[in-house]
């Protein structure tokens, strides 16, 4: 399983993301500078959380303009997943590898807690190894997360199952439509995340809920 | 463009810039001339207190700060320890009191960006920000919007940097409703053989700016906050800066790449009066003279004259002294990660600090005396008169005890500070073990090692005697560090005060260094880096004294590190330290008594150490299952936060409300194993310890004590968490 981490100027959950892949899957990702034009052959493009480019003008508007980004959405078409966490998530949905945007939270402050992901769909490539329903403790660390989109978009998402996470009752933090906490494409090689699960893999996180998701990527 | 016409040199204009006459005669004599207007900038900008420390470098010489981890003491950007393994840490602490008042947001963020750059500009990776927050009352009509401000700051830049925030404080009192205080500290991990200081060296070599570009913003802020403030400090708006933690994120970046391809001679981040003092610095330490060209000064602006330039306080700049070989590799690296890279000047042997913009010598200053030759001051000081005792078995019990617990945890300072460091990201970097909540935020610094940080200070302990408070700021310091397991190591200051020229403040600045230098040499706690805060006043009422203390310890087997989290239903609590009865400044005595009287609770140092340190051993033995510290609100307040973090309950047994209260210090809570309580207790004894059992941890949700008192924890809960949501709602 080899995979890539895409990395902006002011991403900074790179390092997260690679020594979770690294821990989880044995294979040391490959970090990827923005003004890349291609990708290595990889079987995976994570583009991880942070700020990039400060989050200046709008999140995620800026890197996903990078040149990187040509190649990553080429190949996400041709069917290479890609995963975005937090940051990441902003990025390929501004670049429309999925439906939607993330704006500000509901409580317009910034939120980093722990929160309770249900996971709605476990046909996927990130969650082959969890119960469809499972419930799993996972942080968030974001300003602006809120999930939107229109009527028709989200009566597809629902209905076509592609709601991957939902905030389990009570849990949103952040006003998301229909608790959304992540998606995919049509297509299912693309999925974006608000919460960070590769900050809950190992003892030291209080918990190792969100270890199965990663390992999953082997089962893939 | 030709500049405008520099202003003559009257007494007016060198009065605002905060130059005494007599400082103005010394400054006079040693040019033999009447300065330029760039010259007296650069003067004032030297010689104020915040960048000269000259009314505390004489106190400040009296405190220990050598010790056999310390690598680096005072004087640097940062403090560096060595925590063996070829690692070191590098830490500091720095307010920005005076720019967070004025505008909360832009204040909080500057204050937290320039410690992370005076940690990185030693070669450190920043792993753990903490800050140390006072606001002034809960219902004063500017707090709400100050304490929303200073904390999406913090946060703002914090997070987008891409440090954990992981401790920290939040404190409210009316004496602070004029003049707020933001400490800021951060903390770093570098190899111990790769640390890079501000001292230059060799004639002749290139003066490079790195980073963000120089504008007008900032200008005399650091005069600024040499000064009291009046009714009229929201005029001084314009000298706040503001931040971009984005450009910082990529000034890391590229200082620790640069770091590592060896270019580096000399680093010197642009913090306080910006090009002048990083430059005075590395110039004055290494003794060599410097030249700078301001043409070659990268402007956001047009049209800035030297005077600008040389006292802009433009984030997000460093001054390096570079090896000539390594320029075009160096320059690259800056170029990638997006900053400006100038060569701007060179040393030379002349020991003057020459300022040329536009073909003319603008400045021409001996070096040394504007750095660290700089005048010093003993500035005269009566000691604070002890306050009267107060006995505790004088105190009432409170007509309602259940009522008095509720009370005391939802109060201002009690009460959970989740609303804030929610705000905060604390797990960034994947090596979090301890969140805000506890006793000190752990950080993983690879393998089983971790460092614990906390930040502490009691001001109304300081307030009432000085020396005592110092000594117990110190402790608490320790002891919050020794109740996860680690062992502290040392520590950086930030001495927040009044004016210095009134002699009974400068009387509790002495005696508060005086407590806090014994505490330091008695705990084997060396100070290695810190901050002086004067003139913290408005209208002639000056803050609470607040010497806020910034602490690291180590852990080195992260398996045995302690929480304050009841385990298990069952459990014996033990009270290690024995009952405690001095109830002077006691919250007690303010939250239910509305009184603020009485001495602080004495602090024995031995008896600090001692009980300290057996304390580690239980936890390092795993003898004990949770930990928590005793300090504000005595043993029921840490009693009561022990049981709302597992969601358990206790049964004490009858404890009277001095018992409860008191505040003593050198002492813990600990929960063990029914069977080994008497083990520990016996092994206490031994040491010379007192342990008391004062009940078990229960599954009934509620605190008990004795047969008379029941609080359910879901009320108890309710009080502390509804708090600080109900004040910023």
């Amino acid at each position: 399983m080899k995979s890539a981490v895409v990395v902006f100027p002011g991403i900074n959950r790179e390092r997260d993301m690679m020594l979770a892949l690294e821990a989880t899957t044995g294979h040391k990702p490959v970090a990827v500078w923005h003004t890349e034009t291609e990708l290595p052959k990889v079987d995976l493009v994570v583009v991880p959380g942070g700020f990039s480019y400060g989050d200046y003008l709008r999140c995620g508007a800026i890197a996903a303009r990078s040149p990187i980004m040509t190649d990553v959405r080429a190949k996400a078409l041709k069917g290479l997943k890609v995963l975005g966490v937090c940051n990441g998530f902003q990025i390929i949905t501004e670049a429309g590898l999925l439906p939607g945007a993330l704006v500000r939270n509901a409580g317009l402050r910034f939120v980093c807690r722990e929160v309770k992901l249900k996971v709605e769909n476990n046909k996927t490539w990130f969650t082959n190894r969890v119960a469809k329903g499972a419930v799993l403790s996972c942080p968030v660390a974001h300003g602006e997360g809120n999930y939107i989109c229109d009527a028709d978009t989200l009566k597809r998402l629902e209905g076509d199952n592609r709601v991957v996470f939902r905030y389990a009752a009570g849990s949103n933090p952040n006003g998301a439509m229909n608790d959304i906490a992540g998606v995919m494409n049509e297509a299912g090689n693309v999925i974006g995340m608000m919460p960070h699960p590769e900050n809950m893999i190992e003892p030291l996180h209080g918990k190792t809920d969100c270890r199965p998701l990663f390992e999953g990527l082997l089962a893939a | 463009m030709t500049a405008p016409k520099e202003p003559e040199i009257t007494p007016e204009l060198v009065a605002q810039h905060g130059l005494k006459p007599d400082e103005y005669a010394h400054f006079v004599g040693l040019l033999g001339r009447t300065p330029t207007f760039t010259e007296l900038g650069i003067c004032s900008a030297m010689w104020n207190e915040h960048c000269s420390y000259k009314s505390s470098k004489k106190w400040l010489r009296q405190l220990p700060t050598s010790g056999e981890r310390v690598i680096q003491g005072p004087g640097e950007n940062a403090g560096v320890i060595d925590i063996g393994d070829g690692q070191a840490i590098i830490f500091k602490m720095e307010s920005h009191n005076h720019p967070s008042y004025i505008e909360p947001y832009q204040g909080a963020t500057t204050g937290v960006g320039g410690i992370l750059r005076d940690v990185f500009t030693m070669g450190a990776r920043p792993i753990a920000a903490l800050n140390a927050l006072r606001f002034g009352a809960p219902d004063h009509p500017k707090t709400r919007h100050l304490v929303s401000g200073v904390v999406a700051g913090v946060g703002g830049y914090g997070n987008s940097f891409g440090v954990p925030t992981v401790a920290g404080e939040v404190n409210f009192h009316p004496r602070y409703n004029g003049n707020i205080l933001v400490n800021a500290m951060a903390v770093g991990l570098a190899d111990a053989d790769k640390i890079f200081y501000s001292k230059a060296e060799g004639v002749g070599l290139p003066v490079v700016y790195l980073g963000a570009k120089t504008g007008r913003d900032g200008i005399h802020g650091a005069t600024m906050a040499s000064a009291e403030f009046d009714d009229k400090a929201e005029e001084k708006r314009p000298t706040v800066q503001v931040g971009d933690p984005f450009t910082e994120k990529c000034l890391l970046e590229a200082c620790l790449e640069l770091m590592a391809s060896g270019a580096v001679i000399a680093i010197q981040d642009m913090g306080a009066a910006g090009l002048t003092c990083s430059a005075v610095e590395m110039g004055a330490k290494g003794d060599l003279g410097i030249e700078l060209d301001l043409d070659k000064v990268p402007c956001r602006e047009t049209g800035m004259t030297a005077y600008e330039m040389m006292l802009s306080e433009s984030q997000e700049r460093m001054l390096m002294v570079l090896r000539p070989e390594k320029e075009q590799e160096a320059e690259a690296i800056f170029r990638k990660w997006g900053l400006d890279f100038a060569v701007v000047g060179h040393t030379t042997d002349t020991l003057r600090f020459v300022i040329k913009h536009q073909g003319e010598v603008k400045a021409d200053l001996p070096i040394k005396a504007m750095g660290d030759e700089a005048p010093e001051y003993d500035r005269p000081w009566v000691e604070p008169k002890k306050p009267a005792a107060l006995d505790g078995s004088t105190i009432p019990a409170p007509n309602d005890l259940a009522a008095a617990l509720l009370k005391i945890t939802g109060s201002a300072d009690m009460s959970s500070r989740r609303w804030v460091w929610e705000q905060y990201d604390s797990l960034i970097q994947s090596n979090t073990a301890q969140v805000p909540g506890g006793d000190a935020g752990v950080i993983r610094i690879g393998g089983k090692k971790a460092i614990a940080v906390s930040s502490d200070v009691t001001p109304r302990y300081v307030e009432s005697d000085p020396y005592e408070g110092g000594k117990q700021a110190v402790a608490e310091c320790w002891r919050n560090l020794s109740a996860v397991g680690a062992e502290p190591i040392a520590v950086t200051d930030n001495l927040n005060f009044g004016n210095p020229e009134r002699p009974e403040i400068m009387g509790q600045f002495v005696m508060a260094l005086k407590g806090i230098g014994e505490a330091c040499r008695a705990l084997n706690f060396p100070i290695v880096s810190g901050n002086v805060s004067l003139y913290n006043e408005t209208n002639g009422q000056a803050i609470l004294p607040t010497p806020t203390i910034g602490g690291v310890g180590l852990l080195s087997d992260l398996g045995k590190m302690a929480t304050v989290r009841f385990k298990a239903a069952g459990e014996a609590i033990l009270l290690v330290g024995g009952h405690g009865s001095h109830l002077g400044q006691s919250i007690y005595l303010r939250e239910i008594l509305n009184r603020e009287d009485g001495p602080p609770p004495p602090v024995d140092l031995a008896r600090e150490k001692t009980h300290g340190d057996f304390v580690r051993s239980l936890i390092n033995s795993a003898q004990v299952t949770a930990v928590h510290d005793i300090s504000d609100g005595g043993l029921a307040s840490a009693v009561i936060e022990m049981a709302l973090s597992s969601g358990l309950g206790v049964a004490l047994e009858e404890l009277s409300h001095v018992q409860l209260f008191a505040e003593d210090q050198a002492r813990y809570v600990v929960s063990c194993k029914a069977e080994d309580a008497k083990a520990i207790i016996s092994a206490a004894k031994a040491k010379g310890v007192t342990v008391v059992p004062l009940g078990t941890v229960t599954a009934d949700a509620a605190v008990k004590i004795g047969s008379r008192c029941q609080v359910p924890l879901a009320s108890l809960r309710e009080a502390h968490e509804g708090w600080f949501p109900r004040l910023m709602a």
